[in-house]
């Protein structure tokens, strides 16, 4: 059982970053009622961010995560802009737009970045290991355990207790009745993907050490991403950090233990089709609450 | 008018064969290609227009018939026609399987359910070593006898016309099939699934034969991927593929098949041929923009089926919401005399009854 523990810790650090990208996926579309296929490349914007500013320093990595926030941000009010003429075109339509977005954001990230895995640099002082319960663990994933929880614990508290996070919730429930008390779909759709996007930018600026920067880094985090949604119940919050946890679980300990690595992918997918069927036929409560 | 159909049928038919003769060894290989993925589109187009399962997944069944068809050769087993059949089948098999976690639900879960399974079958793909050979693919250098008593398919045009005449035969069974009773049957159950279940018609069991049957194209059209490059790898279905049929598709109208082989070709010339100096994900991705917005009912769509998948593709059953801030007139008047409001929305309130 120790020799778990190790891989166990890695997939609470997996499992909380992927809730942060996957949070941002599950407002999308539960409150933009948006499949947004270039999650991933949001992702990307502050991956790619965290691997070119942050050099080592406090303020480096405080820039890198700023830039990457912002453009990720920038990029998701880009995307919810590119919609508006596809309103009720249906999810086909806006599938193919953002997945042509993200081929065409993708092709420039590789332009300007490379083909390769970009190294990246963390914080000396938490580039070090640290003693947990007999084992020695690397001291930056036990900071973006504390991070991203923080992360999570805030999105939670806006979501539940602010105002705007009231329309958020209540435009999961009933989308037309949050236009007739005034608040324009538009302004609720672009915000929303703003802020989904500054949260995939921000997960890339922390997690890109452990995840990676690189032209796969997109496709890998939105498929993650996508079975987290699915398994979370498709716009619950809850929902998404449950799963996120578990898919996080999966693939840490399923990397390091070679007997496990090679059923991880078949669990994840797995798990995704027979939710989705399951709810499909009805044994499962659709779960469209935040 | 009729007559005149067939004639222009047949004239393209013939252009395409006289390419055998005409055009350079890459020109026929890209043409071969294209027909390979136009099978795939046409069995994507087949769920997605005709029968209202908008699918990311047939990719799946596509790498299932050309597995089965790598090993075959492998085995010694070089007969085109038994490639063809054990690739159908193998396909078939593998949808008949998936069926039940495909055909009761609809829209974007679909999408989302056959995304998961051709991701797995990727992933399988690259784990299975003893019948994939893992991430390194299998690679046989054998010719391919289309019959017993043919001549092999060792050059780039015989290949041509083989995939011609296989692709040629299937999309017109397909067609036949589609004007026949039964692709009424299928076009019924996309456009109102609950009056069919009504009238005593097996939805799911329709549904299923379709599935089933655009199972067993992509498996053709593995088998014909196998023969055309000798080589296959998990990457050959992946979601950028998968991605890529469905843009195709899409281009070409959804619910033609005709149309499917041309947005097919329009993909797979903009993949191998313009973009052959680089930036293929670029040129894709400003063709997959463009289309969505310049060809809202693709090529060949039609238009009044359309509007019942896209409606078929939102999650619920309410319309969508209005872009842009909601005018007061949008909030409904009281209902004042509620005895005559219900009388006069009952005959309403049933979907289609007007038809």
């Amino acid at each position: 059982m120790d020799a778990y523990l190790i891989p166990a810790v890695d997939g609470v650090a997996y499992g909380l970053l992927l809730f942060v990208v996957a949070a941002g996926l599950t407002l999308a579309f539960g409150v933009g009622d948006v499949l947004n296929l270039a999650h991933g490349t949001l992702f990307a914007f502050g991956a790619y961010a965290a691997a070119k500013i942050s050099d080592g320093s406090w303020g480096s990595l405080a820039l890198a995560v700023l830039v990457g926030t912002a453009a990720a941000g920038l990029g998701g009010a880009l995307l919810s802009l590119l919609l508006t003429p596809l309103a009720g075109r249906g999810h086909l339509a806006q599938a193919l737009l953002t997945f042509g977005v993200a081929l065409v954001a993708g092709d420039r990230l590789t332009a300007m970045f490379g083909k390769d895995e970009l190294a990246l640099t963390v914080p000396k002082s938490l580039d070090r290991p640290v003693d947990l319960a007999g084992h020695s663990y690397p001291g930056y994933r036990l900071a973006l355990i504390i991070v991203a929880a923080l992360i999570a614990a805030a999105l939670f508290v806006v979501v539940s207790r602010s105002r705007a996070g009231h329309f958020v919730r209540a435009t999961v429930d009933d989308r037309e009745m949050v236009a007739m008390l005034g608040v324009s779909p538009f302004t609720v759709r672009t915000s929303v993907l703003a802020g989904a996007g500054a949260l995939a930018g921000l997960a890339g600026a922390l997690g890109a050490p452990i995840i990676g920067a690189g032209p796969r880094t997109a496709d890998l985090v939105l498929m993650l991403s996508l079975v987290v949604v699915v398994l979370g119940g498709m716009g619950s919050i809850a929902g998404a950090l449950v799963a996120a946890i578990a898919v996080g679980e999966i693939q840490t300990i399923g990397v390091a233990n070679p007997d496990l690595s090679t059923i991880a992918p078949f669990v994840l997918f797995g798990a995704m089709a027979l939710a989705l069927a399951a709810r499909a036929r009805g044994l499962l409560p659709s779960g469209r609450s935040a | 008018m009729r007559f005149l159909r067939y004639l222009l049928t047949l004239a393209v038919l013939a252009l395409l064969v006289s390419f055998a003769w005409t055009l350079d060894r890459y020109a026929t290989g890209m043409l071969t290609r294209i027909l390979i993925i136009g099978l795939l589109a046409v069995s994507v187009a087949l769920l997605t227009g005709v029968a209202g399962l908008p699918t990311l997944g047939q990719t799946a069944p596509f790498l299932v018939g050309a597995y089965t068809t790598a090993n075959l050769i492998e085995h010694g087993h070089t007969i085109g026609v038994v490639h063809l059949l054990a690739a159908a089948g193998m396909g078939a098999a593998f949808a008949l399987i998936t069926a039940p976690l495909v055909v009761y639900a609809r829209g974007v879960v679909v999408l989302m359910i056959t995304l998961a399974l051709g991701e797995l079958t990727s992933t399988l793909a690259g784990r299975w070593k003893s019948v994939t050979h893992g991430t390194d693919g299998i690679s046989v250098f054998t010719s391919v006898t289309p019959l017993p008593g043919l001549a092999d398919l060792d050059t780039e045009s015989s290949r041509y016309i083989y995939t011609l005449a296989v692709v040629g035969v299937l999309v017109g069974v397909v067609l036949l099939v589609l004007r026949s009773p039964a692709g009424a049957l299928l076009r019924a159950t996309r456009d109102d699934a609950r009056r069919m279940r009504a009238s005593g018609h097996p939805v799911a069991g329709y549904l299923t034969v379709a599935y089933v049957a655009a199972g067993a194209l992509a498996g053709v059209a593995g088998a014909l991927l196998f023969t055309e490059q000798s080589y296959v790898s998990p990457g050959d279905g992946g979601f950028d593929v998968a991605a890529l049929i469905l843009l195709a598709v899409v281009i070409g109208g959804a619910t033609s098949m005709v149309g499917a082989l041309i947005g097919a070709g329009l993909v797979v010339a903009t993949r191998d041929w313009v973009a052959e100096a680089g930036h293929a994900p670029l040129l894709l991705g400003l063709l997959f923009i463009a289309c969505v917005y310049l060809l809202p009912n693709g090529l060949l769509g039609d238009h009044a089926a359309l509007s019942y998948l896209n409606r078929l593709v939102r999650p619920r059953s309410r319309p969508a919401p209005p872009s842009g801030p909601p005018p007061a007139a949008r909030i409904p008047a009281p209902r004042a005399p509620a005895a005559a409001d219900e009388t006069v929305s009952e005959p309403v309130s049933e979907p289609g009854a007007a038809r």
